[in-house]
């Protein structure tokens, strides 16, 4: 299998990458750990891929109150960056070790998965309990857009056909703070039948994501009991997993979350 | 549909700086297989699961199905060609003789680029580490215990190398 017929352009920095993708069916490729996929299965045909892979984007980087997260950054990265060794922060390197396999963590990126909206993908439930915040540039503005209003469906994002992801926000828990990604995969694809990222601050509150239950990753509501409020969503089934089967592994993923990031909350004195 | 493009590319293969002309939607595998003759690089699901075509591009185990030829120029690339030394074999691959780490070949390239990155990064991983870094990597014939014990093994003697 191979793409079909596809130009190509690498980009020399942001703005050039922007006016690259004026092209009509143009897409950024990165780490193509996604995109190479689909092109080669010929989902997806893209006229142009503008190569933004060796753009200074990338890296961990603590800055006041939050951390900062290049999109380039590899998963490979995220899970060796000192940064984020911390109880509050301590999902997003759990997670990352979790995703695809060495190959594909050594090349993925954080910013083209979430550009890649796959339902099952794993770190937008530990982005999305985090209350990570997105830069996103196009040639007119640079905005800033909670995660949390990223995504609109499978494989479809708020993005504009002419905008990136430029940086990811986290702000960084007060102490006392722990945070925990459990998933239960597919045995073939690895993608999460379902995955639940809980962050348990200092003052007792709860956040909880899931991804692999439905259209899209989602954060349930703050107030109560997590398990109350799953109780209300809608699941996904399929071939892999019926609904209700899946009602009960995603169950067990949030309750199991919950209780690794309360532990860690008591590690970080 | 795009008119067809060719590019010329430079890639460091094996130590030996290499030019190959590729389409541009031409995946790094096939330049390296069928550009460059060197077939070391297996094509096994096409779908980025197996990890027969397994390289090192930059010190690191890749997929060079699932890389675009265009991306890696410039860059290192080191095949299952370019492991061993002056007829030694490297001791990855002495291990994997060894140890039985193979019946019918095909997935081996892949299986000891990928213990090259990970012994590069621990040249004492535990089984369940092993076991976690292959994920990405299919066998069909042996089951993977010999190919645990080849990675072991290459471990130590690596250790023991740097340590002479």
């Amino acid at each position: 299998m191979i793409p079909a017929p596809v130009r190509y352009a690498r980009a020399s920095g942001v703005d050039h990458a922007l006016e690259l993708l004026a092209e009509p069916d143009s897409k950024a490729i990165a780490g193509g750990q996604s995109l190479v996929a689909v092109m080669k299965l010929r989902i997806v045909r893209p006229s142009l891929v503008v190569d933004i892979s060796r753009l200074e984007l990338r890296g961990v980087e603590v800055a006041g109150d939050e951390v900062r997260l290049g999109p380039l950054t590899t998963w490979d990265e995220l899970i060796a960056a000192p940064e984020l060794r911390r109880p509050a922060l301590a999902a997003i390197g759990e997670c990352a070790a979790g995703i695809g396999d060495l190959q594909v963590r050594n090349r993925g990126t954080l910013g083209g998965s979430l550009a890649h909206a796959d339902p099952a993908s794993d770190m937008p439930a530990v982005l999305l309990a985090l209350r990570a915040v997105l830069e996103l540039r196009s040639p007119e503005e640079k905005r800033s857009l909670p995660l949390a209003d990223f995504f609109l469906g499978p494989f479809t994002t708020v993005l504009g056909t002419q905008e990136l992801i430029t940086g990811i926000a986290v702000p960084l828990p007060a102490a006392s703070s722990g945070s925990a990604y459990v998933s239960v995969e597919h045995p073939a694809s690895g993608f999460a039948l379902a995955g639940a990222a809980a962050v348990v601050r200092a003052d007792g509150s709860r956040a909880v994501a899931l991804t692999g239950v439905g259209a899209q990753p989602t954060l349930l509501p703050s107030a109560g009991d997590p398990l109350d409020a799953l109780e209300s969503l809608e699941i996904l089934g399929d071939g892999f997993a019926p609904a209700e089967y899946r009602r009960q592994l995603a169950e067990t993923v949030v309750r199991r979350a919950v209780e690794r990031a309360e532990a860690r909350a008591e590690e970080d004195t | 549909m795009p008119e067809r493009q060719d590019e010329r590319i430079e890639l460091a293969v094996n130590g030996v700086r290499r030019s190959v002309e590729v389409e541009q939607r031409t995946l790094l595998v096939h330049a390296l297989r069928d550009g460059l003759g060197l077939t070391g690089a297996h094509i096994g699901c096409d779908t980025s699961q197996c990890g027969a075509c397994t390289v090192l591009l930059d010190g690191r185990a890749v997929k060079s199905c699932t890389v675009l030829a265009v991306q890696a120029d410039d860059q290192e690339i080191t095949t299952i060609e370019g492991l061993a030394r002056d007829g030694e074999l490297h001791p990855i691959q002495q291990a994997f003789v060894e140890h039985h780490g193979l019946q019918c070949g095909f997935c081996t390239p892949g299986m000891i680029l990928t213990a090259v990155d990970l012994l590069s990064r621990d040249r004492d991983p535990g089984e369940e580490t092993i076991r976690h870094a292959l994920r990405g990597n299919i066998c069909r014939c042996t089951g993977y215990q010999p190919i645990v014990d080849s990675i072991r093994a290459a471990g130590a003697a690596l250790e023991e190398g740097a340590a002479r």
